[in-house]
């Protein structure tokens, strides 16, 4: 067999047993390569366990910046026996199984036609390092400058981000070295290397950074203001309020007395969070909360009040696979339905899709500014990929002429200067009223906040009419929000084909490489990012100006194209879904195959002049 | 019933020390049914906020659902309210709080807004001794939708279809001091002398302050049979003391006899003077607090009066290390770090 030389492109797989301490040694294996100034991706691809179920890592390399997930796997870092013949079958023909051949490995795991090689791993702890636990953890370190000598991977690189990690326990660096040293040492006398998959040096990261997306959300939210987050534990999100306190604390303590200038709390459900944002944003305070799918569930009879009662909130949905508890540890855009129309009777909610860790922090930051000028829920809708994975980002960016839009607060002032007062007299023709907070005046602007119906003075009424007048302002001020949320992204100065695909969220990663993989078969298509619910004019116009629209989501039922043909009273037949629900991130190749299922049937537009760069 | 509220105003009503009459504290006109206990516990509040000297801008009342989350409507007309959803006032009024440490907090609530639904928040908001007074207006039933037993109907109290409740009560009281409450009192809608200075009391204690007020339902739990009736509850109340309410700047003028009398001094340092005290009984004690409840109840007593009272414990904000500042009115240049700290942050991520 002749294996072709690939540099800066692979998917590494790190086949583990959950709470070995592997993770930590897989993602500085990761970060070396960024450091090398090329473009790469992780997955974590872990269980719904604290110890002993297996867990992988996957890492793909491509210095063209594709870093989506794909499914062809180069090599795999085989550590945990339990998967062996799962990790082993999945390997591409040509590529690599690095195990740990202390033991033999079994007869019924050799494949013809990968390669292997065979690392005495925990021999090599066994003999060097006395503590069991320490046998245990340094095996990680033992991979990983074995692969490092095997791919080429800097030592001095991974030397230093070790000493990075342990800048506040450095007793801890010189037996983390040896263990490098050790694998490094028997991959160089027992193996050619660098092996033909490898990497090498370039600059084609630039000032990127990799941050996981929960991270920056929490970022997004500090930066916009917020001071006050309560939340329930759940998978993925919990990392969104532990980052927003670690940063807090940081950035948020009062340098004189030692004092916070934040609170958090840790509710007793998620009904109580979501009910602690609503009550401190009443009371004029930045707040929020995260969650994933089951505490959106939860959360739903509140999020009816905050649009009926016209309160702002935040609320992070870090979405999972679903239904019910479903798959708590993999990713899926499967809430979108959910969210948009959340609650009994006619609510329906603003949703952001953020698509990076950069945009999960430029997005947070707007729907502080969004959920206080529209008095209303905005819901971001993350995921599990883009959440707790690490992901090449460009930097975060704040503007420090930017001001917070607090939206319409009536002070002091100007309720003294006012002749007459109600919560809900649409006074700018907008949709949108004044509001007041408690505590701002003796005699003037004090209203009841209901979950009842009630007319302009906020006073209870079952008055049909005037019933109807409220809830048709609040589709009038749903209007106002399409003026106001951000824009979609097109990829293309003017239409160039017949046909259009569009993305949101996560999917981009492997949407943008679907595209150039479809226009080096000869189809093109116009590509647009939606980012926002509602859907503005643009959007309309996208879908009015194609004949086949492809929608590419992660779920079953394709509730985005749903939510599209329902909103923009679009034809089901124009609209076509590419899906992807397994739990894992959505691969190009499979966005290309059934793009092209659906071109089969339907034909492939013409050729452009116009050629289309989205890389 | 009457459906336009009068807007006469005696000419020479007394102002009190913030220049407020006591017609500044009411509300909206009353929809509760005739001789509702629930509006004479409103009437109290009114007074007891009159009295206090309390602005009424500085008030916030927040309720859940049902006839007892009505009654915000029904008082301080000049405070922000919020009708939230059922069972759930106690979060909003914990985020309320967190966001503006400075204004005080009534909420109102029922039994079944407390005792069946909210039960789980009602719990969790004692724990956090959050700073704001809980109001239960107990009448032992869903007033709202007709009548049906609630979780504080008492075994065997005879409902006014006829039958009896055969399950126990949840005495919210009990799981009040159980649960870390730091002042717990009982009273009922009937008695003001006892009510107005108990409210007074709670509304000056700093941290979570209960009252479970018994107030008869008179359309469907004022049968007899039934333990939340007017009449059952006159003929079986006793009382832990009498009580008087001291503001901070006055001093106590009436003597009153050795070892029959105590006084509980509130974080503001106003005075709850408790006369005529049961024997054996200490304000400040939760074991002989829940001894005298047990002992009422074996002897089918209410027990009424200042149950507990613990005036010097940490409330949300002392455990959470806020600042002092209301976080609603920190700045933008407060909060928001700006572009050079998010540079070192970008770094730390390369």
């Amino acid at each position: 067999m002749i294996h072709a030389r690939r540099v800066n492109d692979m998917v590494i797989r790190f086949a583990n047993v959950n709470g070995t301490g592997s993770a930590s040694a897989n993602e500085l294996f990761a970060r070396a390569i960024f450091r090398m100034g090329i473009p790469i991706s992780s997955k974590n691809i872990f269980p719904s366990n604290i110890q002993g179920l297996p867990t992988w890592f996957e890492i793909r390399v491509n210095d063209k910046g594709y870093v989506g997930r794909r499914e062809a796997i180069d090599l795999i870092v085989g550590v945990n026996p339990q998967t062996y013949a799962r990790d082993v079958a999945s390997i591409r023909p040509g590529g690599y199984f690095v195990y740990d051949n202390t033991k033999r490995l079994h007869p019924d795991l050799i494949r013809e036609d990968i390669r292997y090689i065979g690392i005495p791993m925990m021999k090599l702890c066994m003999d060097n390092y006395e503590v069991p636990r320490h046998q245990q953890l340094f095996k990680n370190i033992v991979y990983v400058g074995a692969l490092s000598v095997l791919l080429n991977v800097d030592l001095e690189v991974v030397r230093q981000l070790i000493r990075e990690m342990f800048s506040k326990n450095e007793k801890l660096v010189p037996p983390n070295f040896k263990a490098l040293e050790l694998g490094a040492t028997y991959a160089r006398n027992n193996f050619e290397y660098p092996l033909d998959i490898h990497v090498e040096r370039r600059e084609a990261t630039g000032d990127q950074i990799m941050i996981d997306g929960n991270t920056a959300t929490a970022l997004g939210a500090i930066y916009a203001g917020a001071t006050v987050a309560a939340w329930y534990p759940i998978t993925p999100s919990t990392s969104v309020v532990n980052a927003f306190e670690k940063y807090c604390k940081k950035l948020r303590t009062d340098p004189a007395t030692g004092k916070k200038r934040y609170a958090i709390v840790q509710a007793e459900d998620e009904l109580a969070a979501i009910g602690m944002v609503i009550g401190a944003n009443w009371n004029g305070a930045r707040a929020f909360t995260s969650t994933s799918g089951a505490g959106v569930s939860l959360m739903t009879e509140f999020l009816g009040l905050a649009y009926f009662a016209e309160i702002p909130l935040v609320l992070v949905n870090v979405q999972r696979g679903g239904p019910s508890t479903g798959m708590p540890t993999r990713t899926q855009q499967s809430d979108i339905l959910l969210c948009a129309y959340a609650s009994h009777g006619d609510t329906k909610h603003v949703l952001l899709f953020p698509s990076s860790p950069a945009e999960a922090f430029e997005l947070t930051a707007t729907a502080f500014d969004l959920a206080e000028r529209l008095q209303t829920p905005v819901i971001v809708m993350s995921d599990l990929d883009l959440g707790m994975n690490q992901h090449l980002s460009p930097p975060l960016t704040w503007d420090d002429a930017r001001v917070y839009d607090r939206g319409k607060v009536l002070s002091r002032e100007d309720l003294e200067e006012m002749k007459e007062f109600g919560r809900y007299l649409d006074v700018d023709g907008d949709g949108i009223c004044y509001r007041t907070l408690p505590g701002t005046h003796p005699t003037k602007g004090a209203f009841f906040t209901r979950g009842t119906s009630r007319d302009e003075y906020a006073r209870y009424t079952e008055d049909g009419p005037a019933y109807v007048r409220n809830v048709n302002r609040l589709q009038k001020k749903w209007e106002t929000a399409k003026q106001l949320v951000p824009e979609p992204k097109l990829f293309q100065s003017a239409n160039r084909s017949r046909c259009g695909l569009v993305w949101f969220g996560t999917t981009g990663y492997a949407a943008l490489e679907a595209i150039d993989l479809l226009e080096s078969e000869g189809v093109y298509l116009d590509v647009m990012q939606i980012r926002a619910f509602p859907f503005n004019d643009t959007v309309a116009r996208f879908f009015a100006t194609h004949q086949e629209v492809f929608v590419v989501e992660q779920n079953r039922d394709g509730q985005f194209r749903s939510l599209l043909i329902n909103e923009l009273n679009l034809a089901p037949q124009q609209v076509l879904s590419v899906l992807h629900y397994d739990g894992m991130p959505i691969p190009a190749d499979t966005i290309v195959a059934q793009v092209k299922d659906h071109l089969a049937r339907i034909g492939i537009p013409d050729t452009p002049s116009q050629k289309l760069s989205v890389g | 019933m009457s459906y336009v509220k009068s807007r006469f105003r005696h000419p020479e009503q007394k102002k009190n020390a913030v220049g407020f009459v006591k017609s500044d504290y009411e509300g909206a006109l009353s929809t509760l049914c005739a001789g509702c206990g629930h509006d004479s516990i409103s009437a109290a509040i009114v007074q007891a906020c009159y009295e206090l000297s309390i602005e009424p801008h500085r008030v916030a009342k927040l309720s859940g659902i049902g006839c007892s989350s009505k009654t915000p409507t029904y008082f301080l007309g000049n405070s922000h309210g919020f009708n939230s959803v059922h069972g759930r006032m106690p979060s909003i009024t914990t985020g309320a709080n967190l966001a503006n440490r400075d204004l005080i907090y009534i909420g109102v609530s029922g039994d079944g807004d407390t005792a069946s639904i909210g039960l789980g928040q009602f719990c969790h908001v004692m724990r956090r001794n959050l700073n704001m007074t809980y109001i239960v207006m107990n009448n032992g039933c869903y007033g709202l939708t007709k009548g049906q037993d609630s979780a504080t109907a008492d075994y065997g109290s005879v409902n006014k279809a006829g039958s009896e409740n055969p399950f126990p009560a949840i005495d919210l009281a009990e799981l009040a001091i159980t649960l870390g409450a730091t002042f717990v009192a009982r009273s009922f809608s009937g008695d003001k002398t006892q009510l107005i200075p108990l409210l007074k009391a709670a509304l000056s204690h700093r941290g979570f302050a209960f009252l479970d007020v018994i107030s008869p339902c008179v359309t469907f739990n004022n049968n007899k049979g039934s333990t939340k009736s007017y009449d059952y509850v006159r003929q079986h109340i006793e009382a832990t003391s009498a009580l008087d309410f001291v503001p901070e700047a006055e001093e106590i003028t009436v003597e009153y006899e050795e070892g029959s009398s105590t006084t509980v001094e509130l974080h503001d340092g106003s005075l709850l003077a408790l006369r005529k005290l049961s024997p054996g009984w200490d304000p400040t004690d939760r074991n002989a607090a829940m001894n005298q409840m047990d002992k009422a109840k074996r002897e089918g007593k209410i027990l009424t009066g200042l149950l507990y009272a613990e005036t010097s414990s940490r409330d949300l904000h002392d455990v959470l290390a806020t600042v002092d500042q209301p976080l609603n009115s920190l700045t933008q240049e407060k909060l928001c770090p700006g572009s050079a700290a998010l540079e070192g942050i970008n770094s730390s991520f390369r």
